[in-house]
């Protein structure tokens, strides 16, 4: 007896419509004077705070205050010459064990102006859950990392990857724009569902 | 099923029904602001219906190269016929690993196929993790809306059954305080789970990868803290490169809830180091869908619910009157697919407005196809057959002048002079919430024909 995929295939090939031809990508999507101003205005709206930190001094200034404004104890961070952070991630095997994490530290490497998104990978973040189980999150992006809208980041992607694409091995990636949040009990918007609490994004020059 | 008595209960609590209304009419208008700020927007959706109409067209190569990558990438991938089929991979997948406690990100898909049934029945606990679904699950109930599970519930309900189910102040309906319950009591499932099942929003062909996207991140927890992640998509699902999600992650979040991107979308390919990663590939009545000319343009749907709040139908009656998974315009067209006889009335649910094929992002043409499902169901003889006499009869009339003209004087006069009780009956329903108009005493005809000729 042939399989299920043999039959499903089976079946589609049997009912293929007329082949329709497959767009291009080129097109006159919307670019923006000034897409960090873009970036900032939109990632508000989403519930989240952005802001432009000129070299690392500040940036401590900035994140030291947060971590006082949000009394936060257990501080994982990836980018030690930042912030050192107390929850060293790569001495953990287990995701369970970054539970107790208040605030996290973390690297984004594209910021999109159109929808506020910030695109983090596993490339410096041994643990994915980090992004997601912290209860507030800080992503640190380079500010010359920045694209207009969604085509444009995923030219970025390309360009970056070379050869084989950027999905050439077992990788995640996630757009993020602003923290998590419902509307599902009578469309009442609430920040804070599940994952992050809150998200701050400092674009670094 | 008929969904205009199912809709009775719904419409009798007419400040409810009218809540309903407003709160879907409130996401349509966030849509709309949303969607004008973009002066590409058309630009997106042609672009959009042609990658899903090319996809489509070659969906069997794209199904193995997608099939390819991911396996390339360390996932496994099954193929589903049906949603029998696909319940008992998922259950032999945990069977097998001894997995007795999951987590579910929303999916219709599985929803569609009966799966948390299924598995509680064979001793699996599955907790649906979106807030809204969760909800609907506490209180053993379907979801009413793709995108918004619980838009049926009003925050005193919520607030009732959180005190019952996680001892929430009594009264309570604060939505911020009841969220941030439902934080904690999820967190506790999340960190306790062995297993992770997630739907699938777009699979792109090229990568082998695929994408899910939320608003809470509950599919991300669920699927980065357990080393099992299964996800169930159907094999409608996919796009053939990367850069497709350009497009699609512009249309979906605006045409689904105003917002210009999701809070989350993630990009899955392959396994975490160490853990697991199975894709099931669902048929379940696709393919039948596929081989109808007429039809087979629903199978671009990418499950925005654009369609659901735009639709004054659904709006005013509610999703649950549809008796399936997915309700709405879209709903009325591939549920008769799946079974005419069964799902017979939803096509008439529909006033042919042809809002839904207005907002829709990929362009599928609703209202047309709700128009052919009627012709479908009245060739079959499915209509009821009251209905189909009083057709036959207005048919009758309609294609003769004279019997129009004729009729229109008796009506005229008729509806004038009858007493009350003799109009507003049982066997008139569409008098039951409605008030005819007083009937003028000259037609359009008589009017017409006596000052065409003063004019000359």
């Amino acid at each position: 007896m042939p399989s299920s995929r043999e039959r499903i295939l089976r079946d589609i090939r049997q009912h293929l419509p007329v082949d329709a031809a497959l767009p291009s990508h080129a097109g006159k999507w919307t670019r923006y004077e000034d897409p960090t101003q873009q970036f900032l205005n939109v990632l508000s709206s989403v519930g989240g705070v952005g802001k432009v930190v000129a070299g690392h001094l500040p940036l401590r200034e900035e994140i030291y205050c947060l971590v006082d404004q949000l009394e936060a104890r257990q501080i994982c961070s990836v980018l030690p010459e930042v912030i050192p952070g107390n929850v060293d991630m790569a001495a953990i095997d287990d995701p369970h064990d970054l539970a107790a994490v208040d605030l996290a530290i973390l690297p984004g490497e594209l910021a999109v102006a159109e929808n506020a998104a910030v695109w983090v990978t596993g490339a410096h973040v041994p643990q994915r859950v980090a992004y997601f189980l912290s209860q507030h999150v800080v992503l640190i992006v380079p500010a010359d990392r920045i694209v207009n809208n969604m085509h444009e980041a995923y030219d970025w992607l390309h360009r970056e990857a070379g050869a084989g694409g950027p999905f050439a091995s077992p990788r995640w990636g996630t757009f993020m724009s602003g923290p998590s949040k419902t509307a599902d009990i009578e469309q009442a918007l609430v920040i804070g569902a599940h994952g992050a609490r809150s998200l701050h994004v400092y674009l670094t020059t | 099923m008929d969904h205009a008595i199912a809709a009775a209960d719904f419409v009798a609590d007419d400040a409810h029904a009218h809540w309903h209304d407003q709160a879907l009419w409130f996401i349509r208008a966030k849509r709309d602001k949303c969607v004008h700020g973009l002066p590409e927007w058309e630009e997106l959706r042609d672009r959009a219906a042609a990658i899903k109409q090319h996809t489509i067209s070659h969906l069997a190569d794209y199904l193995e190269q997608f099939e390819r990558n991911a396996t390339r990438l360390g996932a496994v991938v099954h193929w589903a016929r049906d949603a029998a089929e696909h319940n008992a991979i998922v259950h032999g997948l945990l069977r097998e690993r001894g997995v007795r406690r999951i987590v579910k990100s929303k999916s219709m898909l599985t929803e569609e196929c009966g799966l948390n049934p299924y598995l509680e029945s064979h001793g699996v606990e599955v907790v649906d993790t979106d807030l809204g679904e969760w909800i609907v699950q506490l209180r053993h109930e379907h979801p009413s809306h793709i995108v918004l599970p619980a838009i049926h519930i009003k925050k005193e309900e919520v607030g009732e059954l959180f005190h019952r189910e996680l001892g929430t102040d009594k009264g309570a309906t604060d939505p911020t305080y009841l969220t941030e319950a439902a934080r904690q009591r999820l967190r506790e499932k999340f960190l306790a789970a062995e297993a992770g099942i997630t739907g699938v929003n777009f699979a792109v062909a090229e990568t082998g990868g695929f994408v899910v996207c939320t608003n809470e991140g509950n599919s991300d927890l669920g699927t980065s803290l357990p080393k099992i992640h299964i996800a169930s998509m159907g094999i409608e699902k996919l796009v053939p490169r990367l850069s497709d999600l350009g497009v699609f992650l512009r249309l979906l979040a605006r045409s689904a809830t105003g917002q210009p991107i999701t809070a989350y979308s993630t990009h899955y390919h392959g396994p975490r180091p160490g853990c697991e990663l199975h894709i099931v590939l669902v048929d379940n009545g696709r393919t039948n869908l596929l081989a109808s000319e007429e039809f087979r343009n629903s199978l671009r749907c990418i499950r925005c619910g654009a369609c659901l709040n735009t639709c004054p139908v659904y709006r005013r009656s509610g999703g649950h009157s549809y008796g399936v998974t997915i309700a709405g315009p879209i709903g009325s067209i591939i549920n008769p697919a799946r079974d005419a006889e069964k799902h017979h009335s939803l096509p008439f649910a529909c006033s042919l407005c042809g809002s839904c094929t207005d907002v829709c992002p990929v362009k599928i043409d609703l209202h047309s196809q709700l128009l052919a499902w009627r012709k479908h169901i009245v060739a079959r003889k499915l209509m009821k057959s009251s209905k189909r006499r009083l057709m036959w009869f207005a048919g009758a009339v309609l294609k003769r002048p004279r019997a129009y003209a004729a009729a229109g004087r008796v009506a005229r006069t008729a509806l004038r002079i009858a007493p009350r009780w003799l109009v507003y009956n049982r066997f008139n329903p569409w008098g039951r919430q409605r008030e005819l108009p007083t009937p003028p005493k000259q037609s359009f005809r008589d009017w017409y024909s006596r000052n065409e000729t003063r004019n000359e």
